[in-house]
């Protein structure tokens, strides 16, 4: 199996592993705070591996591979940030 | 004078379908920020019915979409070897993915449909289903996207040195699944 193979096989191991977890966590019903940030950095890990490895944009012009990263933690903050806002309610 | 032995950093795929994958996924942004702060207002609402949702079949549609993304890949890494073989394999292996996670998605809409869940039944179950629904209107369409670089590849269409259009239609479904990733713990587990 070649390096580029091995390295894509992993990736997918990886983002089955944390869909697991995601999986896990929610049959368990957990929640708060704590939980959603460790929700959202399985979302950031997962997406960066998809926008880098999957979509190949780690070897594309820097501009492409900021825009997605930066769709993806914007995304996150505005979620984080309407999270935070739903406890004070 | 530019260095010769630099690697020039290619985008992978048409330039055309990376503009439209941002515009798509500004579109989806927005949606996940309207489904974020409208629970913000609704708390107990949305963890209240966020619990009738069959997150197995969330959860399961998510490996599925996550294989046949890494599927897509192979196809790409396989065309970029001159197999076309093996492209469309990976391409077939990646619309078995697809459409799997097209029979629990409706799966799931039946249930809800069954139990009498509509858009109009409450906040919770309008961003559900709308989101859920748009977004499985993705999976139909970069579908028929891989199915369309599939019969390409078939017929001999792409290379070793032309595989543009396999790049462009793979860019394209890693977007469906990079959405579904934010999309199923936002909605199915976050609470």
């Amino acid at each position: 199996m070649n390096r580029e193979v091995a390295r894509v096989s992993a990736i997918w191991v990886l983002l089955i592993a944390l869909t697991v977890a995601t999986y896990a966590a929610g049959k368990a019903g957990l929640g708060g705070p704590v939980v959603m940030y460790a929700l959202l950095l399985s979302i950031f890990i997962k997406g960066h591996f998809i926008i880098a490895d999957f979509m190949g944009l780690r070897n594309a012009p820097r501009l492409w591979r900021w825009l997605v990263h930066g769709w993806l933690v914007l995304v996150m903050g505005f979620i984080a940030l309407a999270y935070l806002m739903g406890l004070k309610t | 004078m530019r260095h010769p032995n630099k690697t020039t950093r290619q985008l992978p795929g048409d330039l055309a379908i990376w503009i439209f994958i941002l515009a798509e996924l500004l579109v989806f942004g927005v949606f996940f920020a309207a489904y974020a702060f409208t629970r913000a207002s609704h708390v107990a609402l949305f963890n209240q019915y966020q619990q009738t949702l069959n997150r197995e079949s969330g959860a399961i549609n998510t490996a599925l979409l996550i294989t046949a993304s890494y599927f897509v890949v192979r196809a790409v890494q396989a065309i970029k070897r001159g197999d076309s073989k093996r492209c469309v394999n990976w391409l077939a292996a990646a619309l078995l993915g697809g459409g799997g996670f097209l029979y629990f998605k409706m799966m799931e809409f039946a249930d809800k449909a069954a139990e009498g869940v509509s858009l109009s039944t409450n906040t919770f179950y309008m961003f559900y289903l709308s989101l859920t629904f748009f977004h499985f209107m993705h999976v139909i369409l970069g579908m028929v996207i891989l199915f369309a670089v599939l019969l390409k590849a078939r017929r001999g269409g792409y290379s070793a040195a032309d595989h543009t259009g396999v790049e462009t239609g793979a860019a394209y479904w890693h977007m469906v699944d990079l959405v579904w990733i934010v999309l199923f713990p936002l909605v199915y587990v976050i609470r």
